[in-house]
């Protein structure tokens, strides 16, 4: 029961209280690139959260039994872009075998993943916040890619509605758009003191 | 945009004002938005940068005719890697402090667009020295951005810039200027601001 609590607790908080976009400001560049239509953006954030679960838990894996071990650090940022490149490619040659449909609706945005900062910042913060538990980790990556879908999506259902709205001609797209994500990174500020 | 017959004189005009990489292009936002709470933590990431970009864009143009066009984005993510690599040990070695503060973000240059992008259009396709030249100005344009932004904010969130304070006595601190709030904020109304000025400008 303990350990299912903790758990719980790491999954909300990396879904709410630190979500990656609007507290570690991870993935800005898809978050403004995709958040144009709904269902784009649910796509994106679907692709993101099977490759983030998978990367984290290929990371930590060769973080603890490879590169810890044997004392290779030094290498670990090659090794994690590594990985992760490795993985994008595999996940997109095995759903355009076994899912086209899925291959189809996520179409370009496998490959962009590889350059997502979500991504490697993930792995990165799972090594500095010293996760040395398997099963957190993967719940952490997990919770990760949840937290970037709730944060895009809720974008996106803004902005089809901004569409009809009167914004000034120079702060038209972009900037209003980053207007907007600051408003909602207040909002989500709100869940700040909800875990210690 | 780049193609064979850019020149050295176009790659300083591109990176220093109409390509100007955060403004104009939204590229490299996260370590943008994130390292910009004050100027000094900001400087380092531009210089981080800066050197990171000049490095692989001099390597990535050494090996342009070699590369095959699937494997190119994989070959530009492990130059950039190795380089980032060397830049973080640097900052760790010589200013424990700051890379501290930077934490994450300094490994995070890795995937930061502006390098791959600049790999892809500039470096991949033209000679060693205008490839160079295209680094420094990109690297400079996206430094300067950053000290900007950071300027701003840590003068209203704080009162100071580069430690020192600026303002006026009682000024009170807006403390929402530190947190990712300012951040968006600040940063959204600064490219509205460029948009504005080249708007007039063409008027």
């Amino acid at each position: 029961m303990d350990t299912f609590y903790v758990l719980l607790m790491a999954f909300v908080s990396i879904v709410v209280v630190n979500n990656l976009v609007f507290s570690k400001f991870l993935g800005i560049c898809p978050y403004l690139g995709v958040s144009g239509r709904i269902d784009m953006a649910f796509g994106m954030g679907m692709a993101v959260t099977f490759v983030i679960t998978l990367a984290g838990i290929m990371t930590w894996l060769i973080d603890h039994m490879i590169l810890m071990p044997y004392g290779l650090e030094i290498t670990r940022y090659v090794c994690f872009i590594l990985v992760i490149a490795g993985a994008v490619q595999l996940v997109e040659m095995y759903l355009r075998k076994f899912f086209p449909p899925l291959y189809e609706s996520f179409g370009i945005f496998l490959p962009l993943i590889t350059t997502n900062c979500a991504i490697l910042g993930l792995c990165l913060f799972l090594y500095v916040w010293g996760i040395d538990n398997f099963v957190q980790a993967a719940v952490l990556s997990f919770g990760a890619g949840i937290g970037f879908t709730l944060a895009i999506c809720i974008m996106a259902g803004i902005r089809e509605q901004l569409r009809f709205a009167d914004v000034p001609k120079c702060l038209d797209g972009p900037p209003i758009t980053l207007i907007t994500a600051g408003l909602l990174a207040l909002a989500f500020m709100g869940f700040a003191g909800m875990i210690k | 945009m780049a193609d064979r017959t850019m020149t050295a004189l176009d790659a300083v005009k591109g990176g220093l004002w109409t390509e100007l990489p955060v403004l104009r292009l939204l590229l490299g936002m996260c370590p943008t938005l994130a390292v910009t709470t004050a100027v000094k933590p900001a400087l380092t990431m531009g210089l981080s940068v800066l050197f990171v970009l000049f490095c692989s864009n001099i390597v990535v143009s050494f090996m342009r005719k070699l590369l095959k066009p699937h494997l190119r984005i994989l070959m530009f993510t492990l130059t950039i890697a190795t380089f980032v690599t060397i830049a973080d040990l640097f900052l760790r070695a010589f200013v424990p402090r700051m890379s501290e503060m930077l934490g994450p973000y300094v490994p995070l240059i890795i995937v930061n667009c502006i390098i791959i992008a600049r790999a892809e259009a500039c470096a991949s396709k033209n000679g060693i020295f205008v490839s160079a030249v295209d680094a420094i100005s990109m690297g400079i344009g996206f430094t300067v951005v950053l000290c900007i932004l950071a300027a701003v904010r840590e003068m209203l969130a704080v009162g100071t810039v580069w430690d020192i304070p600026v303002l006026w006595k009682g000024f009170v601190p807006w403390a929402a200027m530190r947190m990712p709030v300012g951040a968006f904020i600040t940063l959204g109304l600064m490219i509205g601001l460029v948009n504005f000025m080249t708007k007039t400008k063409a008027n």
